[in-house]
């Protein structure tokens, strides 16, 4: 047990710990919070995994982009003065019982299989490679993803102020 | 046991996969649904990067899981979009309460 595995194990507590808090908090705001640590602790798991390009990627895109869009849609759809800022749950004793199953199922699976690991090519840094494969393997995907991009720009703009027009 | 292999990041993915799921099902408010999306697009990106780091498959499983963050980050966009246009129609965003597809 070395300084990789501690960090592992405390990453994974992070991530785990405040997932569950994701999940299960009555508050939508403190919710979103928990996620900001949940999303921090997989962008550990990342650079655990060698994965240092994407962990910056993780924190800019999540952290940065989407979990402040999040923020901005509880504070517009929640009545913030009247202190409505709590929702509910349905369903919880079923949902937990099965999920619970269905967790333990995964789980177990994926303790269990005897995976063939292999020690892989991958670069120290790996912003090159990430770069170079995306303008040569993988140029369509990209391109695609570019114009998918412009789209959803495109139609979320034009969904959310559709009122507007009438 | 505790030396950490493949398998640690793979039970780490599928509890975290399990915990998403267990938000998209009990959650009323739709933006809560959300959180658990992004929830599972996270849990399925540890999964790609973890095989990439301990299988042969060089950078390809990196490539992979930076095309799921951009599609989290349309998505993401999109569905608040909707969330907003049912929250002027509807007035609350509760799931289990909107259930008409015309005003």
């Amino acid at each position: 047990m070395d300084l990789y595995d501690i960090i592992f194990y405390l990453f994974a507590l992070l991530t785990l710990v405040s997932a569950y808090f994701v999940v299960t908090n009555k508050n939508i705001v403190h919710s979103a919070f928990f996620l900001l640590f949940t999303l921090f602790g997989i962008a550990g798991l990342y650079v655990l995994l060698g994965a240092d390009f994407l962990a910056v990627v993780q924190i800019m895109v999540y952290v940065g982009g989407i979990l402040i869009l999040l923020l901005f849609g509880v504070m517009i759809t929640n009545k913030i003065t009247n202190v409505s800022i709590k929702t509910g749950t349905i369903h919880i004793i079923p949902a937990a019982i099965v999920i619970g199953l269905f967790a333990g199922a995964l789980a177990s699976i994926m303790v269990k299989t005897q995976w063939q690991t292999e020690s892989a090519k991958i670069p120290f840094t790996t912003s090159y490679a990430l770069g170079k494969s995306l303008i040569t393997e993988y140029v369509l995907i990209f391109e695609i993803l570019g114009i998918l991009l412009l789209i959803a720009l495109i139609g979320a703009a034009s969904i959310a102020r559709r009122e507007e027009k009438e | 046991m505790l030396q950490v292999g493949l398998e640690h990041f793979l039970f780490v993915s599928a509890i975290l996969f399990s915990l998403g799921i267990y938000g998209i099902v009990t959650r009323k408010n739709a933006v809560m649904v959300l959180m658990g999306v992004e929830l599972v697009l996270n849990a399925a990106n540890i999964n790609f990067v973890a095989f990439s780091k301990f299988g042969n498959f060089g950078i390809n499983g990196q490539v992979i899981a930076l095309f799921v963050i951009v599609l989290a980050a349309a998505e993401a966009a999109i569905a608040l979009a909707i969330v907003l246009n049912v929250y002027k129609t509807f007035v609350n965003i509760n799931v289990d309460e909107i259930n008409k597809l015309r005003d």
